[in-house]
């Protein structure tokens, strides 16, 4: 038996229409397709989606917790981005 | 609701089991959405890190440092739960080709699927941990891991089909609603599916058993006899004794663990006693009763010697699950090879087609 690994696919579901597609977990298949039956079998047996992506995993690159701070800082001292950060004088509506 | 009320009432919308499930996950969100750095910082020790943020009730995330001996732990414990799920597929699989009626059938054969998806939810979980299913699975082939003890018990009738699952499922409900909790995020998201899953598996248990107990005596008298072969066993599935539990310590101060298993043992207990009498059935332990001091029942310890025993290898079935999961394993290696082999082709047009 020499079968290699089986590659792993990253599943995301869309609940309903409207929402996001939110990741749900993982599985192997061989290829797209199959990765795509098997996530209806294995994350959808109730009716909990109307649409799936399935993503090769190697295909995923993520920010890493070590090097959180440095990755995010660049957001932290732009407080002006919040529309809290500005004043409204008194009286002022639809603003 | 057939049960589980040993949630204390602010602990969930639904109350009981799914209730539980519920304030699980809304604990997950709540504690997601406290506001924290998502990380140590440069100069920060991770280890104090970890501690904080399993004292703090949230998450420790796959890509987050963790003490190897937790990675451990949770492969250990994850993996043995996955093929728990997948060997115990066997017992109920056994009756798929015998039940009753096509209503039954069809029931089943959703159950069992049930099954098979939470062991491969689970090796998913496990695999975040940085080991593959191939090796899990190997492992569990090779006999280096475990998986329930339970599962190496015979199913006889179609009885037993219905107490293994009020009686199994249930007393895996009870180990499991606490997992919901557990500080390993990928393994309490896991679990919040799996336990709401599970609940459709008692409650089928129960129907078949309900259905069996009020029927003919015949009926009446097989259902007993389930009763009376699954109530110690399935108080085993608990584990041993607090005083005997080898990883417990340690598991409760990482969070893995929220309960003893003699505190889970015990709810299951105070659990099935209602749920017994509804089906006028009685519970085999001339030794159980009320204890208004403890405000719970007093029973009679499972043997857990026995326990040991099948752990071991020598329970009445465990050379049997383990020659059919190889078997099966081996039988289907064609269908992985077919499957890889067309992916391959299919790649290779597809590169080609580029070229051209």
């Amino acid at each position: 038996m020499s079968t290699e690994l089986t590659p792993l696919w990253e599943v995301f579901v869309r609940a309903r229409r409207g929402l996001s597609h939110t990741h749900v977990g993982s599985l192997h298949a061989p290829d797209a397709e199959l990765a795509l039956r098997n996530a209806r079998d294995l994350y959808t047996r109730r009716q909990e989606g109307v649409s799936i992506w399935v993503v090769p995993a190697g295909a995923i690159t993520a920010s890493s917790p070590d090097e959180k701070d440095a990755f995010f800082d660049p957001a932290a001292d732009k407080v002006y981005r919040h529309p809290t950060f500005y004043e409204v004088p008194d009286g002022v509506a639809h603003l | 609701m057939y049960g589980n009320d040993f949630a204390p009432p602010e602990d969930g919308p639904g109350g009981g089991l799914l209730g539980e499930v519920e304030a699980a996950e809304a604990a997950l969100r709540e504690a997601a959405a406290r506001a924290r750095r998502a990380g140590p910082a440069p100069d920060e020790d991770v280890e104090a890190y970890f501690a904080d943020v399993i004292g703090a009730d949230q998450k420790i995330e796959p890509r987050d440092w963790m003490p190897e001996a937790y990675r451990r732990t949770l492969i250990r414990q994850i993996a043995q739960h996955a093929h728990s799920e997948i060997i115990g597929m066997q017992p109920e699989g056994n009756w798929i080709s015998r039940a009753p009626s096509l209503k039954r059938k069809a029931i089943l054969l959703a159950k069992v699927q049930d099954e098979a998806g939470h062991g491969l939810y689970l090796y998913a979980a496990a695999e975040t941990l940085g080991i593959s299913r191939d090796e899990l699975v190997d492992l569990l082939l090779d006999g280096r891991q475990k998986y329930s003890s339970i599962f190496n018990y015979p199913t006889l009738t179609w009885a037993d089909v219905g107490a293994i699952g009020w009686l199994v499922d249930g007393a895996a409900i009870v180990n499991q609603v606490p997992l919901c909790r557990c500080s390993y995020g990928p393994y309490a998201r896991a679990m919040i599916r799996v336990c709401k899953e599970e609940s459709f598996h008692q409650r089928q248990g129960y129907e078949i058993l309900h259905t069996l107990a009020h029927g003919t005596p015949a009926q009446k008298a097989m259902a007993q006899d389930a009763l009376d072969r699954w109530w110690y066993p399935s108080l085993a599935m608990f584990g041993p004794p607090d005083g005997d539990s080898t990883h417990s310590a340690q598991s409760m101060a990482w969070k893995i663990k929220r309960f003893s298993n003699d505190d889970l043992r015990q709810r299951f207990v105070d659990m099935c006693v209602g749920q017994a009498e509804v089906l006028g059935l009685t519970i085999p332990d001339p030794d159980l009763r009320w204890n208004d001091e403890r405000q719970a029942y007093d029973y009679t310890q499972p043997d857990y010697a026995e326990l040991m025993r099948v752990i071991k290898g020598d329970g009445p079935c465990n050379r049997e699950r383990m020659t059919h999961r190889r078997r099966a394993h081996t039988d289907g290696a064609w269908v992985r090879e077919a499957a890889a082999a067309y992916a391959a082709k299919r790649a290779d047009r597809k590169k080609e087609k580029v070229a051209a």
